[in-house]
This record gives C-alpha cells, sequence and structure tokens, in this order.
C-alpha cells in the first residue's frame, strides 16, 4: 500500500462532469491498485504541483482501475483537470474510514448528496445497485447549483430502475422541467421509516449540517446519520495535523464520521 | 369523497390547529384540482386564495424579461402555497403555477381573515402555522443565498 | 548500581558513540543561546554557563566553573534530528515514456543525543506515539528513532520557566534513555554520576573510564535532583484539564489571550512536541526534478486550516485556542497523553510573554460550565 511515496498510474481516460469539474478513470503503471472502499480517499500528485486529497467516485470491481472526480479550485486540482488522457500522475492511499455500506445492509439507505459531495457517495450508490436484495428502501436525494452543474447526469436516470431519485436545484435552466429549491426539501418531503433508516451525507458543511437536522426532524437519530467531512490535508496518513477538528484527525478517525460525534463540533465558529 | 373537515385534519401543516378552528377553517374550504400548467395564482393579482397542496407538484414563478417565467421554488404535498392573503395589499407577489395534476384544498383568505378578526384565538392558532411555514421557507431562501455549492471564483 | 565518570571520560563517552556509527548530538553554545548540534568531541559541549528565562525572556549567564550542564533547556529540542524541519520525502522525475520515476530518500543517520532532560525524553515518547502508533507508521522517523541512543541528565537546577513536575514528566529521568547523567560539583570535585537503564548503556559504560559511585555520590545526586523538583518555576493544575478546555471553546479569555498573541508560532517552533508539517513541491529550473519536502508548519498560519478559499481557523483567537486546546486536552483524546511536557519553552520564547499556564489558571478560575465555577 503506497502510504509515504506514490504509485505512478496513467489517466486513462478523462470527461467533462461540468464547466469547472472533470472525472478521470486511473490506471496503475505496474500492478494493481490497493482495494478502495466508498468514501476513502487518495493522495494525488501532479509533478511540480503538489497533492490534493481526492475521494473516489467509482471503484470498479476488477481492482485494476480508480475513478476520482476532481472540481478545479486551486493550482494542483486545476493541474489535475488539465492532466490530458495518458498523462502520469502519482497516487498514495487508500486513506480514512469509509461510509458504512455492510452496516446498512438489511436497512433503508438515505443517500443525501449536495454539489460535488455525490461523487464520493456514488460508489455507495454503485453497491446498493450491484447488491440492491440486501437492503431494504434505497433513495437518492441530490441537490445541486442549477441542472447543468449536477454531476452524472447520464447515469442518474439509469439509477432509477433500481431507486429512488430525487433531484432538486437551487436555481433552474430553461428546459428544467425538475424541482426547484434546497436538498433538504427533498429530506422533508421523503418517504421515510426513521427507525429503519440509515443516511448517509455528502456536500459543503452547511449543507450537512441542515440535511441532518432535517433528517433529525423526521426522527432519525443522528448516530445513524453518517456525513463526510473535509478539511486542509497535506499528508493523509494523521501526521501533519492539517485535517484535526476538535480531537478528530479527518483524515484517519473520518473522513466518513456519525453525526452524533461532529454535532456539537461543526457548530463551533472557526474550531 | 371525504368531508373536508376530515381532509383538513390530515393535513400536516395543520397539525396543531383546535379541532374547533378546522371547523371554522373547513367553513372557508373547497377542493380543487388544477390541470398540469394551470395558474393557482398569478402575480399582482388579488390574492383572495391560498392553498393547501393534497397531491402534485405546484411552482412558485415569477417572469423574467428574457427568460420567461423562473421558478424558484417547487411545493409538494403537504405544502402551502400562497400567504399574501394575510399580509396587506393583499396580492400575489407571485404566481402559482400546476407543474402537473395538482389536488388541493382551496382556502378563501379573505372569508378567513375575517373570521380571526372576530375570533383572535383562531387568528393566533393559524398565525402560528402560517409563521412556521415563513420561517422553513426563510431558512431554505437562506440556504440558497449561501450558494454552497458553488466553486471558487477565479480558480477554475 | 551507579558509577562515577569525570570529566574527561565525557570524551571517551564521544568517541565510543563515533565509533559505533553514530553521529553524536549536544548542547552547545550559539549566539547566546543552548541549541543542540552535532559535535565531534566533547569539548564542543557549552561549559560554564547556566540559563536565565522567564516569560519573554533568555539569557545565558557565565558561571565561572566548568559546568557542563547547568543551563536547562534551550530552544530547540532533539525534535529537529528525529522529525528534521526540512524533509525530502520523494523526488520525481518525469521519464521518456511519459511516466513518472518516484526515488524515495536516503537512509538518515543514527544519532546518539547528550544532554536530554526528563521533559525531553517524555516530548520524544509522545512524538513516538504521533508518528508511530495506531495508523500509518511514518517511516523516516521510524529509521531515526529505531537506533537512536540517549544520554540523558537529571536537571542541577530548574529553569524559570520550567513545571515538569507538574505534568509528571521530571527533573527525575524515568525512562527512555539508555544512560542518565547527574552533574555533581561539590567538595568530591567536578564529576557526573551515571547510570545505565539498557544492554547498550551498559555495554557502553563497561568501555569507559568509571568507578563505583560512593553512597554519599548517590545521596547526593538525588538530593539535588529533588531541590531541583522544588524549585520549578511556574505550576501547572491538570486536574480534569481535558474536560476543562474542550467544554469551554467560547470563554472569554480566549478573545483576551489574542489581543496579546501575534500568531508568529514561535511557541509551535520551539515546542518539542508539536508536529504540524506542510509539504512544498520545488520543481529544479530545467524541471526535470520536482522534489516534495515535508517542513515544519504551525496551526498559528492562516495556511494551516485553508479549504475552499478560505481558513476555517480566521481569527488569532481560535488559532490560539486551536493551539492550546489541542495541546492540553484533545491530544488527550488522540494520543492517551498530554501534549505538554512542561518545558517552559513556549512562555520563556513567546516575545509578549504568554504563559500557558497562566491561561490554563484564568480558565479554570473562571469556568463557564454550569456549577463548577471556582470563584464560588
Amino acid at each position: 500500500m503506497p502510504v509515504e511515496t506514490p504509485i505512478a498510474c496513467r489517466v486513462a481516460e478523462r470527461r467533462r462532469e461540468t464547466a469547472d469539474t472533470w472525472t478521470m478513470r486511473l490506471e496503475p503503471a505496474n500492478g494493481d491498485f490497493a482495494r478502495f472502499t466508498p468514501g476513502q480517499f487518495a493522495m494525488l500528485y501532479v509533478f511540480g504541483a503538489g497533492e490534493v486529497p481526492i475521494s473516489v467516485s467509482e471503484i470498479p470491481a476488477g481492482g485494476d482501475t480508480l475513478v476520482h472526480t476532481i472540481r478545479a479550485v486551486g493550482a494542483t486540482t486545476r493541474a489535475l483537470c488539465e492532466a490530458p488522457s495518458g498523462a502520469t500522475i502519482g497516487l498514495r492511499g487508500p486513506f480514512g474510514r469509509g461510509w458504512p455500506v455492510e452496516e446498512a445492509e438489511g436497512r433503508d439507505v438515505v443517500v443525501v448528496a449536495g454539489g460535488l459531495g455525490l461523487a464520493p457517495l456514488r460508489p455507495v450508490v454503485h453497491a446498493l445497485l450491484a447488491h440492491r436484495d440486501r437492503y431494504r428502501r434505497a433513495t437518492v436525494l441530490y441537490g445541486g447549483r442549477s441542472p447543468s452543474e449536477l454531476l452524472f447526469r447520464d447515469e442518474l436516470d439509469s439509477w432509477r430502475d433500481k431507486l429512488d431519485v430525487e433531484l432538486i436545484v437551487d436555481a433552474p435552466e430553461p428546459g428544467w422541467e425538475g424541482d426547484v429549491g434546497v436538498v433538504t426539501r427533498l429530506i422533508r418531503r421523503a418517504e421515510l421509516d426513521p427507525g429503519r433508516t440509515v443516511a448517509l451525507s455528502c456536500g459543503p458543511d452547511v449543507m450537512m449540517r441542515f440535511a441532518a437536522a432535517a433528517l433529525r426532524e423526521r426522527g432519525v437519530a443522528a448516530d445513524d446519520i453518517w456525513v463526510s467531512l473535509e478539511r486542509s490535508m497535506k499528508c493523509g496518513t494523521g501526521h501533519c495535523g492539517h485535517c484535526q477538528l476538535g480531537p478528530l484527525f479527518v483524515c484517519k478517525d473520518g473522513p466518513v464520521v456519525t453525526y452524533d460525534r461532529v454535532e456539537r463540533l461543526m457548530t463551533v465558529p472557526g474550531l | 369523497m371525504q368531508p373536508l373537515d376530515q381532509l383538513l385534519g390530515e393535513a400536516t401543516a395543520l397539525q396543531g390547529l383546535a379541532p374547533a378552528h378546522r371547523a371554522t377553517m373547513g367553513g372557508c374550504a373547497r377542493i380543487r384540482v388544477f390541470e398540469p400548467g394551470a395558474m393557482l395564482l398569478a402575480e399582482g393579482d388579488p390574492a383572495d386564495e391560498f392553498f393547501l397542496i393534497r397531491r402534485g407538484s405546484v411552482a412558485i414563478e415569477t417572469e423574467v424579461p428574457s427568460r420567461g417565467a423562473v421558478t424558484l421554488e417547487t411545493l409538494g404535498a403537504g405544502d402551502l402555497v400562497g400567504w399574501s392573503w394575510l399580509v396587506p395589499p393583499y396580492r400575489s407577489a407571485f404566481g402559482a403555477k400546476a407543474v402537473d395534476t395538482a389536488h388541493v384544498i382551496a382556502l378563501d383568505g379573505a372569508c378567513l381573515r375575517g373570521k380571526c378578526e372576530q375570533d383572535p384565538a383562531l387568528g393566533y392558532d393559524l398565525l402560528k402555522i402560517v409563521a412556521t411555514v415563513f420561517v422553513r421557507r426563510l431558512e431554505e431562501t437562506r440556504m440558497r443565498l449561501l450558494d454552497l455549492y458553488a466553486g471558487v471564483p477565479g480558480a477554475g | 548500581m551507579s558509577v562515577v565518570l569525570e570529566p574527561a571520560g565525557l570524551e571517551a563517552l564521544v568517541g565510543c558513540l563515533r565509533r559505533r556509527g553514530f553521529t553524536v548530538v549536544g548542547p552547545v553554545e550559539r549566539s547566546r543561546a543552548i541549541v543542540f548540534d552535532v559535535i565531534e568531541s566533547a569539548g564542543e559541549l557549552a561549559a560554564g554557563v547556566e540559563d536565565v528565562q522567564d516569560g519573554g525572556t533568555y539569557r545565558l549567564r557565565p558561571r565561572g566553573d566548568g559546568a557542563l550542564f547547568a543551563h536547562t533547556v534551550g530552544h530547540d529540542s532533539v525534535k529537529r534530528f528525529l522529525f528534521p524541519p526540512a524533509l525530502a520525502v520523494w523526488r520525481a522525475r518525469p521519464a521518456d515514456d511519459g511516466s513518472l520515476e518516484i526515488e524515495p530518500p536516503p537512509p538518515p543517520p543514527r544519532y546518539a543525543f547528550i544532554g536530554l532532560r526528563s521533559c525531553d525524553l517524555h516530548a520524544v515518547a509522545i512524538q513516538d506515539r504521533v508518528f508511530l502508533g495506531d495508523g500509518h507508521v511514518d517511516g523516516d522517523y521510524e529509521a531515526r528513532r529505531r537506533d537512536a541512543f540517549f544520554v540523558a541528565v537529571n536537571c542541577a537546577r530548574a529553569g524559570g520557566t520550567c513545571f515538569c513536575t507538574s505534568m509528571g514528566t521530571g527533573p527525575h529521568v524515568q525512562g527512555g534513555h539508555d544512560l542518565a547523567l547527574t552533574e555533581l560539583m561539590d567538595d568530591g570535585g567536578h564529576r557526573f554520576l551515571v547510570e545505565a537503564a539498557t544492554d547498550r548503556g551498559r555495554a557502553l559504560l563497561a568501555e569507559l573510564p568509571v568507578r563505583p559511585a560512593e553512597d554519599g555520590e548517590q545521596t547526593a545526586a538525588a538530593a539535588q535532583t529533588d531541590r531541583t523538583a522544588a524549585s520549578m518555576g511556574r505550576s501547572m493544575d491538570t486536574d480534569g484539564i481535558r474536560e476543562l478546555l474542550q467544554d469551554n471553546p467560547e470563554h472569554p479569555r480566549w478573545a483576551d489571550v489574542a489581543e496579546r498573541c501575534l500568531s508568529c508560532g514561535n511557541c509551535t517552533l520551539v515546542c518539542p512536541t508539536c508536529f504540524c508539517s506542510t509539504a512544498e513541491d520545488v520543481t529544479d529550473l530545467a524541471g526535470e526534478e520536482a522534489t516534495h519536502t515535508r517542513v515544519w508548519d504551525s496551526c498559528f498560519t492562516l495556511e494551516h486550516s485553508y479549504v475552499h478559499g478560505g481558513s476555517v481557523r480566521g481569527t488569532t483567537r481560535s488559532r490560539y485556542r486551536q493551539w492550546m486546546t489541542h495541546k492540553l486536552s484533545t491530544w488527550i483524546d488522540q494520543f492517551g497523553t498530554s501534549g505538554c511536557v512542561g518545558c517552559g519553552r513556549c512562555i520563556t520564547w513567546c516575545p509578549v510573554a504568554i504563559d500557558i499556564t497562566e491561561e490554563v489558571a484564568a480558565i479554570r478560575a473562571d469556568d463557564l460550565r454550569e456549577g463548577l465555577d471556582a470563584a464560588t
């Protein structure tokens, strides 16, 4: 497992999702990738441009490729998004605690995603689709800024065969016939059996707080709500100290944690 | 066909209402069905009626030159549509259009205003319910104002 | 069983260590302060000086004798050798076929440290838990740490800002060392009581010109260290400190200290347990090789908590709170012990003399949790 020095991998395929977000498929230059689970992340390295932590957005069954969805928000992510097919980048990982995909078996699963937050949850959706019979009700609630900024648009419709999928946007665009509003509205409207529900939520901190509040209002227990935290990360191994939220190291105690552990931490300003 | 009273009783938005007040409201209510595309409320018109959605979706919208009708929010089963009947000048600020077939309970706002004047207890009960709706809508609107999903300006 | 070594014997000690392939590090005088540096002979050790320390103050004062360990702790610690300020973690070179060659760093030197105090030994043990504990092991730290040899010193005097007794970390050297020295300068002359704690410490001692210690010498050494324990410059009540700090995130004292704090990060630089780092990537001018370097970082920088176009801890108040709460409280949740060893460096080297012991006392005196106000 490459923890300290990256392994080389090639960009096998890249696809533009939105104006500033790309999905790239990586294959290792030698051998196979280590096994990643949904919710885990890798430190991706671009020659001369440094590293960034990026969650996996697809874990193909063979282990011979890995997929990441990256938004260009700084020098390194921009370099990653611009890396052409065939380019070599470095990868360290897997890191972090992932989504409770196995623990959720036998229960109702609600996936609540906001914006780019759908990317780390997409492997969960794939697991739900691949093993649909292991879960009871399975619902995806996804909110984005506008229709053209929704991720994986082509794929979303195919999920409807086996899952309930509800989409909502903050601002509509011409031709959009779906709902307009915030993702918490979808939570308020969803058919939920709170005692049987495990909720997995990912998106901006504020969105996750409001989503958790809406879920709690519906009776879902705080330790049945899982969120994926994001903080500055320089190492991925729990040694650089950057990712701390109170006593938690987001890179090793998270990024996926139950909401009861972080509810207070997420509401203290500047913690 | 269930009596209005019972339908009102099933509406989650009205759960806090005392049965007597629910009966009073029933006196100002009727069932309506709007076909897809039909307007429940028109922007600028007197806001005499407001609605409780039983089934279907309603889009709150406004007309923007060169963009046409822009949806501001989509409301669904259990939601209250229209609040301008409560505050002067009692005119709808936005339009409300049925997205699909909308089954609603239509309430006579002017009639209810009169009854609230006579029975402040009814008024208070109703205001508590409507206030909850306001607060929720404002919270959600503020969340959208934050534009949380936007990238970092200039970094794309 | 203790033995006694004459001052001249220290040269033999250094020689033995060097012959075993160790790079020897000891306290030397540089720019009017005591620092740890590589030495080739015992003659390089700082001699005849003691330190005068207080909040924001450090001075060296000549003693007029040949004491080698009358000073206490300077601004640095052996952290700079086990966890270097800058470490090339890998070098990357694009290959002709478009792939990337990634080269790990060369193996580090084997260090032998002379002059470590009990507090600093505890600091090493604390950093061991950070870099070698549950989770990922830092390979470079492990390599440096594996063979590291420690010749510790029982402090003959307490520094002006010391509070190791409050933290349970000294001044008596308790463990983690190979040899422990106590410097005696009395009627019996200038000599060192030496105790071995490990087999290799004993093996080394066997090669040195030592003689058995007399009972009186052992008593004198212990008494000296006891006197040090009784004369600490500061103290800290650590009772319930974990909850005290984590449950008081909005205490007005944080705003108070923020008015004084310059966010300069000195405290994190001098602290022997602070471990934050960041990564820098530098490409050579020809664009043929890029080095990924781990460098010391501080939670006092805005960059430390930067996500999505802004810093989570954008105010000095939130950064000071982070540092102090981590050091004394959340560190316990993370690693099972306090992160503070009571060395006092952060007090001495703070340009505005912020005193962590005073800050804790202020929060404790005015605890905002219900029913816990110490004033009543």
